[in-house]
């Protein structure tokens, strides 16, 4: 009971901010441009999925850990009233994640409804959709974390754009250098299993397959193909996004419950 | 009431409570005194499950404080700095703790009306000035008749008419069989509302005793002075 409280005054205070509106204002006119720009449906898809695969992270990660930040002293006088740790995680995670994926939902899917796209493509597009809310839960949970672990806020914010880096800009660079060095070998499986680690890769992949683009890939496309494009694999990378939602806003949730404040 | 055995607290390698001991009797006001960082906000954030000790029993009305949430009924706090939602008016903040609280019948709204809070209620709460927050977090400390009262350095950042509107409540609620625990750096302050002083120095107590007995002893007749004329007299 207490949570849901906790839920609704939170989300007052989030929507009245005017962040969430620009937020989905950013994506629905993205996706209506390209649109207007001439794209058909399939273009649309996958210029939207860089945006997202780039956008999304980056916003979830630094605003989910100023959030945090901000509601330090919040936190402190709502846990000084008969409200139970737990039940506070959960709220202040809610009515973060919930806002910020209604704007990922309605903010694509809208100019996609309008423009009559859905209805040749509602697989794909549902399928960016997924990914973009499952990129927003994932890093707002590792921004949650980031933020219980390290005091001082400059700091925390650093690591939040140096981890950000990493996962969309470094990691990939890695697994290039890797390959390189690497080319004599037969690499399918290990860079498989190397993008399952980020999840913006396996993202990036999954979508990428799921859209028939994976002919650019030459041969590396094919046994991607091969893996992504069955059910199996494609039970695979839900249940690796899911670890991935869950493992830090797991940690996160302990060190809530145990740190003192 | 409250009891407090053995208390310890570490940040790191940082001993800020060593082993305190103490009691707190009902229908007093008692002032835990000591310098920056000696452990006073510390020991309340221990007290109101904020801080979780390394070791020692803490009691508040005979409920031990082991991460349960409920005995938190029973507790009004006012901290240094208190910061609620930016984008809620004073009302929805209001409105909030009471929903959080279960929205009994008989609050205490006489600090509300005593400030004059009416004309604010609108307003969102990041345009309020330091000294309205800080009145609504004192009359949201009192609101829910708790019997125990924590006030961290309560007037700070409030005009002389809410300062003292505010220690006249604090006297009214003890003599009413409230406990009341407070810190502050004003010491005529002190002098004017603490039944008993309790300070604190290196995270244990240094000494523990009844405003008037402290003046007595040491024959001074301000507490500043006796406090100095003390610690003076321990570290000799």
């Amino acid at each position: 009971m207490n949570t849901l409280k906790l839920i609704k005054y939170q989300l007052r205070d989030v929507l009245r901010s005017k962040w969430v509106f620009l937020y989905f204002l950013f994506f629905l006119v993205a996706t209506d441009a390209l649109f207007r720009f001439g794209g058909d449906g399939e273009r649309v898809i996958l210029s939207m999925m860089n945006i997202i695969l780039l956008i999304i992270p980056l916003v979830s990660i630094m605003l989910g850990t100023m959030y945090l930040y901000n509601a330090r002293e919040y936190i402190e006088l709502m846990l000084s009233q008969p409200v139970k740790r737990s039940q506070l995680f959960i709220a202040l995670f809610a009515a973060l994640v919930l806002p910020m994926s209604t704007a990922v939902l309605l903010g694509v899917g809208l100019p996609f409804v309008w423009q009559g796209a859905i209805f040749t493509h509602a697989g794909s597009v549902l399928f960016l959709i997924f990914m973009g809310i499952s990129l927003t839960v994932i890093f707002s949970s590792i921004a949650f974390f980031i933020a219980l672990m390290t005091e001082d806020r400059i700091r925390g914010l650093g690591l939040s754009i140096v981890l950000w880096l990493f996962f969309a800009v470094v990691y990939d660079g890695l697994i290039l250098l890797f390959i390189y060095f690497y080319s004599h070998y037969p690499l399918q499986q290990p860079v498989l299993i190397l993008s399952m680690l980020n999840p913006l890769d396996l993202g990036r992949i999954a979508l990428l397959i799921r859209f028939d683009a994976s002919a650019l890939m030459g041969f590396t496309g094919a046994v991607f193909q091969n893996f992504f494009g069955s059910t199996r694999g494609l039970l695979i990378v839900f249940a690796v996004m899911l670890t991935w939602m869950a493992t830090p806003l797991l940690l996160g949730f302990r060190r809530f419950v145990m740190r003192d404040f | 009431m409250i009891l407090i055995q053995n208390l310890n607290k570490s940040f790191g390698k940082l001993r800020v409570l060593q082993d305190l001991n103490l009691d707190i009797h009902n229908g007093k006001v008692t002032a835990i005194l000591g310098p920056n960082g000696a452990g006073k906000t510390t020991l309340i954030k221990c007290l109101l499950g904020l801080v979780k000790p390394d070791s020692g029993s803490l009691k508040v009305n005979e409920t031990s404080i082991n991460g349960n949430a409920e005995y938190r009924h029973q507790i009004g706090y006012m901290p240094q700095i208190a910061r609620y939602p930016d984008n809620l008016t004073v009302q929805e903040i209001i409105e909030m703790v009471k929903d959080i609280r279960g929205n009994p019948d008989e609050t205490d709204e006489e600090l509300y009306h005593a400030f004059g809070l009416e004309s604010e209620l609108l307003k969102k709460f990041k345009t309020l000035s330091g000294g309205n927050r800080q009145k609504v977090s004192a009359v949201l400390a009192f609101l829910f008749r708790p019997s125990v009262v924590f006030l961290d350095e309560p007037t700070a950042g409030l005009d002389p008419v809410s300062s003292s509107c505010l220690k006249d409540k604090i006297k009214r609620e003890k003599d009413g069989g409230k406990t009341i625990i407070l810190t502050s750096h004003i010491m005529s302050e002190i002098q004017e509302l603490a039944d008993k002083i309790v300070y604190i120095m290196d995270g244990d107590i240094q000494f523990e005793m009844t405003t008037s007995e402290l003046l007595e002893a040491t024959g001074e007749a301000t507490l500043e002075r006796a406090i100095a004329r003390k610690m003076k007299g321990i570290a000799a």
